[in-house]
């Protein structure tokens, strides 16, 4: 049985190209550019899909993205939404959320026990006794979600692009055609977006029995032909508004982020279903629904139908599908003056009767609940919004298109701040204060006649050329709409109910009226009861009559109850489009592919990837680090520092800014010379530290650990903003490579390379120099972090892998090994050197970690001062000591983080803690309390079994312990 | 199907009753006004009611109940703090949330799932320990798991993270659970309705009235009420309400965003937390991921969406879970969240006599609603803030006595 019509003018579907797939099991064709739904409604199925919550049968509803209960899977990719998604050759569909097919879902007993699941049901119980819960949570979980998710489905990576225009227009109806070739014509970059397969929104299928709205089509794209300054983008719909007009367009193939000079929305409406008993039957759809079947499928919605309608556009449908040659039961007009109008004498010549002030009151079902079988049509009193049964009518159909009204589609005019009214010469909500730069036409702005429609587009691209700044002579004027478009109550109550609000949460009348009763009578507390609104379509059907509802329960006007909020997105967004390609930012040091060769094993320290160790063959990960430290200790190793963050500060202002960003003295500092740097925040708390070199007296070249190097310098040029120094300041952590060789023969390494004396008395510990190895220009810095003889070498990045190969080969003969972070953070263990971050926390001030001697408390001011004065009057409250486990200790390794226990108490936890293989001991860092720190005090450890170890606190000069 | 649902199935005329009674013009004056119409604020109106005895109490909702953070969170419950002051504090909100449905006779849905905070670098490791120690210590139930144990809770989540994080392991937290944020809101507002509490909706303070350095009344866009003791439990508004009496605080406000996806059957039954991802995700029983990430890097007092917020979300969900590229996010929102310096809250007394403060709680108020309620009413009723709250007092800014929580944050900020 094909409900396909003969091939018509303006249809979507490509005669010559059949598809074959199939639906629950059984092969269907359509044609190419038929929806799944158009395709399987041409075929004769109606049932397509179940609900929500009651698996009643469901078909088409809007056939505008609207569809909830037609979402299929295809057993990768699930919540496909039939209605919209075209069908392709092989597609093997299913539909989602049945348990056992779409015929015979055994779950449609629920709609037999509905009276058992009143409004917000799930509330009320389940809970009692506590025990049972996770039993009937079991079964809610399951019975509720739509698809299945299919684990396999392939990370897909979507691109985004960026774009800019001076006009986007929203909508490519007759409204935005019109306002995207006005604005065109200034020759200005105007792009204009729709997200239907094909442009010309109502024009397209809104034919009422004539070929005007089709030629008015064709006239529109012919024009917009000539200007190549307008873009028209179909299949492609904006997904949010967010601020400065920054509109994400979805297309299949990703996104792009538009931002545009000035945004018209010609979003059209929503059309709203009238709320009757059954109002959800395959076969009971919206009429331009229908009309979309009719008109781009070439598809009978229903050979005998009723027009149930509420405004003159049911008429407009009513003439369409009798062109279509589909027969007419009745046009049912829920307005008592519509019987001797205009159009309902015009359907009279047609044969066709209008049952005016009436409603329908029900639909009865077919036998087996797939269909339509009839309709009672009963009297309805418009000033009680009450049916009257006592005349009943019953009407033989197969199908009914409903026509009652509109919403507009305004959901981007409220994301960008748009305030509404209630209209009640068209009776809906419309614009009545637009954000800067944002115009509103046509049917969203309440105007609906189809000439008028043409001149509002072109009045608001003539207000957003204003915006933009180009001269208009004259803004075209707009005749308002004067035929109210939407029925004020389009409800019809009914005792035995299932007269459906909401399609997506099964959601009927008498809830809304019991939520009310239970309290829940503001339009948000409503939705968040009711979850009206709450399901994929995002009350794009539901809201306005949810909201009507409302105002008739609490007797108010509509404007007074309100709409809820709309956020993005527009449609729902596949996470593929929104993650894009994923970014995930990573630095390689300059010495990265040499680190690579010499068998690095990687780590992230922030953004960086580091040598963690070098890996050699036939020796695990901790012999290796141990040999690496050992070659440091013994010999000399060389480490890729360059990831340390290093900052020139210079101008004649260079040392007061340090002096006051730093705890220490700069002003004195010799140049040449290096001092400890340590910043505190505001509340004295240890944020970093490092080392500040003075190159020259205006001149300081900072260096400090990897991790923080992009928040202080985020903080010097924070504080710099703040202080207006003549300085300036400049991040060259990527301009240099480091390189640090350490240990005894570390000296004799480098000698031959430079031509300086690295004598102590020449470069004294802590010192700067700049000199140069074969012709590569290097600073030189003497520091004592992991060895008492270390040198820094500080080298243009361009040269840092020529510099690596130079050093190497001068220590190739003395044992010079590369090591690794893991190997650094033993030896700094070992130096006594306690780290910002690792040692210190969110909390810790310096006296707590015995550093008074790095703070200069005699300056004027430098960050944390003040909180300091007051801190160093309080007690301290931990005390960070360095400790050693027994000699020879063999139980539990404690980790970094196990707390220290005293008397069953916290008293404080581990920070750093390793083996050393140069003392033989398990050394490390904790706090405790300040009256248990003294030498040789002892503390308890409690591992991760809850063993306790026993600690001594020692000096933090740990190679003293060394045998 | 449960009994208790018969009734709504026999009854002729529909058995459900108000939540709450429609109010519209307050009395001349109250015991006590309460200032937010939130879960902390009708939590603390219930407590005041039930255990205090304190009735003639108003609660000002400026617009509909629940409708700040309440019913914007995430609805995560935990008690996996860093400190032990915190630790304690939040298992006391626990503790009541395991009973709550029952004892508001609400279904709030509260559903222990356990929860995963991965961690993807050594330090956030340690940081795991750290949490877990102190947690044992105190007798909650976290430990430091590894990557088989998160494997087999959650063996749809891809361990290297697209190779772009690895997972090393997680703090696993037993109690982690999940809620109804509305019912919270809604179970408590019923409660204190019946116990004779008013609920004001639509109702604005414009002015709290001190004289002498006491609270005295407060002026409502519904008129001016006399009272001598005020809570303020207004999250993101929380300067403005304290900028009425003349009293500073060291909350910044920043949004936090999160975002819902279509519903799907269920197949993720842990809550899982990444803090080098910003990532934290459960699946509602609805079915839908509900998803969240960081604050937002700068202050503003709105509750606008971004787009970029729900791209790096997106992008890293994708790094844990590659299968969700065709799953739809529906719904994006934002929140204002009263942050902190040291990310606990500021509960307690204030310089003015009678004006109580419920603050400061940025990222994480949801799961305190119980226990803050509790307290809060306590602190009112006895003008004496118990122990449990002491480390949250206002003074502890002045006193350099922060409540360090920044580590036990979910994630990043």
């Amino acid at each position: 049985m094909s409900a396909r019509l003969a091939r018509q003018k303006g249809e979507w579907v490509n005669r010559a190209s059949t598809i074959k797939f199939s639906f629950e099991g059984k092969e269907f064709s359509g044609f190419e550019g038929d929806s799944i739904t158009s395709a399987l409604w041409a075929s004769g199925e109606q049932v397509l899909g179940r609900s929500f919550k009651y698996h009643r049968p469901r078909g088409i509803l809007s056939l505008a993205n609207h569809d909830i209960n037609v979402m299929v899977t295809d057993g990768m990719d699930t919540n496909i939404r039939g209605d919209v998604v075209p069908v392709a050759a092989g597609m093997a569909l299913a539909a989602v959320n049945t348990d056992g097919g779409v015929k015979k879902d055994r779950s449609r007993l629920i709609d037999s026990i509905s009276p058992l699941l009143p409004v917000g049901f799930y509330y009320k119980a389940f809970h009692t006794p506590k025990k049972m819960f996770p039993f009937w949570e079991n079964i809610i979980r399951k019975a509720a979600g739509l698809g299945v998710v299919n684990f396999n489905y392939p990370r897909i990576l979507k691109r985004k692009l960026h774009a800019h225009c001076d006009v986007l227009v929203i909508g490519g109806g007759a409204t935005g055609l019109s306002a995207a070739y006005e604005a065109g014509k200034s020759g200005l970059r105007v792009v204009l977006v729709d997200e239907n397969a094909q442009l010309g929104g109502s024009l397209g299928f809104d034919w009422g029995g004539s070929q005007e709205s089709a030629n008015l089509l064709q006239e529109l794209l012919a024009k917009l032909e000539s200007l190549p300054n307008v873009s028209l983008i179909a299949g492609a719909y904006a997904a949010g508004y967010y601020p400065d007009h920054l509109i994400p367009v979805v297309t299949r193939e990703g996104i792009t982020k538009v931002r545009a000079g000035s945004v018209i929305m010609a979003s059209g409406a929503f059309e709203q279903p009238p709320v009757f008993r059954n109002n959800d039957i395959p076969g009971v759809m919206l009429g331009s629904a229908a009309q979309r079947l009719l008109h781009r499928y070439s598809v009978k919605p229903f050979s005998n139908g009723v027009v149930f309608t509420a405004n003159d556009y049911g008429y407009r449908v009513a003439q369409d599908l009798l062109e279509a040659g589909i027969k007419l039961a009745a046009v049912v007009d829920l307005r008592s003056d519509a019987k001797d109008g205009p159009l309902a004498a015009q359907l009279a010549r047609r044969g066709v009767k209008t049952i005016a002030g009436s409603c329908i009151y029900e639909v009865q079902a077919n036998a087996d609940k797939t269909g339509v079988k009839s309709v009672t049509v009963t009297e309805y009193d418009e000033k009680t919004n009450e049916a009257l049964t006592r005349d009943k009518v019953t009407l033989e159909c197969d199908g009914v298109a409903m026509c009652a009204g509109w919403a507009p589609a305004a959901n981007l005019l409220y994301q960008a701040g748009t305030a509404m009214r209630y209209d009640y010469g068209v009776h809906q909500f419309v614009p009545n204060r637009l954000p800067a730069g944002i115009f509103a036409a046509g049917r969203v702005n309440g105007v609906y006649e189809l000439a008028q429609k043409v001149q509002d587009g072109a009045r608001a691209a003539a207000q957003a050329l204003l915006h933009i700044g180009l001269d208009v002579p004259e803004l075209p004027s707009v005749q308002p709409s004067t035929r109210a478009q939407s029925h004020a109550y389009p409800i019809v109550p009914h005792p035995k109910g299932k007269n459906f609000v909401d399609f997506d949460e099964d959601i009927q009348v008498k809830d809304f009226i019991n939520a009310a009763k239970e309290g829940f009578d503001n339009i948000e507390l409503m939705k968040r009861f009711t979850t009206v609104g709450m399901g994929p379509s995002q009350g794009k059907h539901s809201n306005m009559n949810a909201i009507r509802i409302l105002a008739r329960v609490r007797g108010v006007p509509v404007e007074q109850i309100g709409t809820t909020t709309s956020r993005p997105f527009f449609h729902p967004t596949p996470i593929g489009h929104l993650g894009g390609r994923g970014f995930h930012p990573h630095r390689l040091t300059p010495l990265h592919d040499v680190n690579h060769k010499l068998g690095a094993v990687f780590t992230d320290v922030g953004a960086w990837k580091r040598a963690a160790y070098y890996k050699v063959a036939g020796l695990g990960v901790a012999d290796t680090v141990l040999a690496e430290v050992e070659a440091v200790r013994t010999k000399a190793g060389i480490i890729d520092s360059s990831s340390f963050g290093k900052i020139e500060v210079h101008g004649p202002d260079a040392a007061l800014f340090l002096e006051r960003f730093f705890t220490g003295n700069y002003i004195s500092q010799a140049v040449g010379s290096s001092r400890y740097t340590m910043l505190l925040d505001e509340s004295g708390v240890v944020v970093d530290d490092g080392l500040a070199h003075r190159l020259a007296e205006d001149l300081f070249y900072l260096s400090s650990g990897t991790s923080n190097a992009a928040a202080v310098y985020r903080e010097m040029q924070r504080w710099q903003q703040i202080w207006q120094l003549d300085i300036g300041l400049v991040n060259v952590t990527g301009a240099y490579a480091a390189i640090n060789v350490a240990g005894p023969l570390a000296r004799q390494v480098l000698s031959g390379l430079v031509n300086i004396s690295l004598d102590d008395s020449a470069l004294p510990a802590q010192s700067i120099r700049e000199t140069e190895i074969a012709g590569v220009p290097v600073r030189l810095i003497r520091v004592a972090f992991v060895s008492d003889s270390t040198y820094e070498l500080h080298i243009p990045t361009p040269q840092a892998a020529f510099v690596w190969e130079r050093v190497m080969g001068a220590g190739q003969a003395l044992g010079l090994k590369p090591f690794g972070t893991d190997a650094q953070r033993l030896l700094r263990l070992e130096m006594g050197h306690a780290m910002p971050g690792i040692d210190t926390d969110g909390l810790t001030n310096p006296y707590e970690i015995n550093a008074q001697h790095a703070i200069g408390m005699d300056k004027p001011d430098f960050i944390g001062k003040r909180s300091l004065q007051i801190i160093a009057k309080r007690p301290v409250k931990k005390t960070l000591v360095a400790f050693a486990l027994e000699a020879g200790y063999a139980g539990e390794m404690p980790f970094e983080c196990n707390l220290v226990i005293r008397q069953g108490e916290i008293e404080g936890r581990v920070t750093s803690i390793a083996y050393s293989g140069t003392i033989g001991r398990v050394i490390g860092f904790a706090y405790v309390a300040p009256e248990h720190s003294a030498l040789g005090s002892r503390f308890q450890i409690r591992a991760d079994s809850g063993a306790l170890v026993n600690a001594t606190v020692v000096s933090s000069q740990f190679l003293a312990m060394q045998k | 199907m449960p009994l208790r649902l018969l009734k709504y199935a026999l009854s002729k005329n529909y058995p459900g009753t108000r939540f709450f009674k429609a109010h519209e013009t307050p009395k001349k004056s109250y015991d006590v006004v309460i200032i937010g119409g939130g879960g902390h604020g009708l939590a603390a109106a219930y407590y005041l009611a039930k255990e205090h005895g304190i009735t003639n109490v108003a609660v000002l909702e400026k617009g509909y109940i629940g409708g700040g953070n309440t019913g914007r969170n995430t609805t995560i419950v935990r008690s996996n703090y860093l400190t032990p002051e915190g630790v304690k504090f939040y298992d006391a909100s626990v503790k009541i949330y395991e009973d709550l449905s029952e004892e508001l006779d609400l279904n709030l849905f509260y559903s222990t799932r356990g929860h995963f905070t991965l961690a993807h670098t050594e330090s956030a490791m340690r940081t795991m320990r750290w949490r877990a120690e102190v947690n044992k210590h105190v007798g909650v139930e976290s430990y430091v798991v590894g990557p088989e144990e998160i494997s087999k809770a959650c063996p749809q989540l891809d361990m290297s993270c697209s190779g772009q994080a690895p997972i090393l392991g997680a703090l696993y937290h037993a109690p982690g659970s999940v809620a109804r944020h509305d019912g919270v809101a809604w179970g408590y507002a019923r409660g204190a309705d019946r116990l004779g509490v008013e609920i004001f909706q639509n109702t604005e303070v414009l002015g709290i009235d001190v004289q002498g350095g006491k609270v005295a009344g407060v002026k409502t866009s519904k008129g001016y009420i006399a009272t001598t003791k005020v809570l303020s439990a207004v999250a993101g508004f929380t300067p403005r309400i304290c900028e009425m009496v003349g009293m500073d605080t060291p909350i910044v406000i920043h949004p936090l965003q999160a975002c819902v996806t279509e519903p799907m059957k269920p197949w993720l039954d842990t809550i899982l937390v990444s803090g080098s991802l910003h990532v934290y995700v459960s699946q509602s029983s609805r079915g839908e991921l509900v998803m969240g990430s960081s604050l937002d890097p700068y202050e503003v007092h709105s509750t606008r969406s971004t787009l970029d917020f729900v791209e790096g979300l997106t992008s890293h969900m994708l790094d844990m879970f590659p299968f969700l590229s065709n799953i739809k996010v529906v719904r994006q929102w934002a929140g204002m969240a009263d942050m902190t310096p040291d990310f606990a809250p500021i509960m307690g007394k204030t310089p003015i006599e009678g004006f109580y403060l419920d603050a400061g709680w940025g990222t994480w108020g949801f799961k305190a609603t119980p226990i803050s309620g509790k307290t809060m009413a306590e602190t009112i009723a006895r003008d004496h803030a118990p122990d449990l709250i002491h480390s949250f007092r206002l003074s502890r800014f002045e006193d350099y006595e922060l409540t360090g929580e920044k580590g036990a944050a979910s994630v990043g900020h």
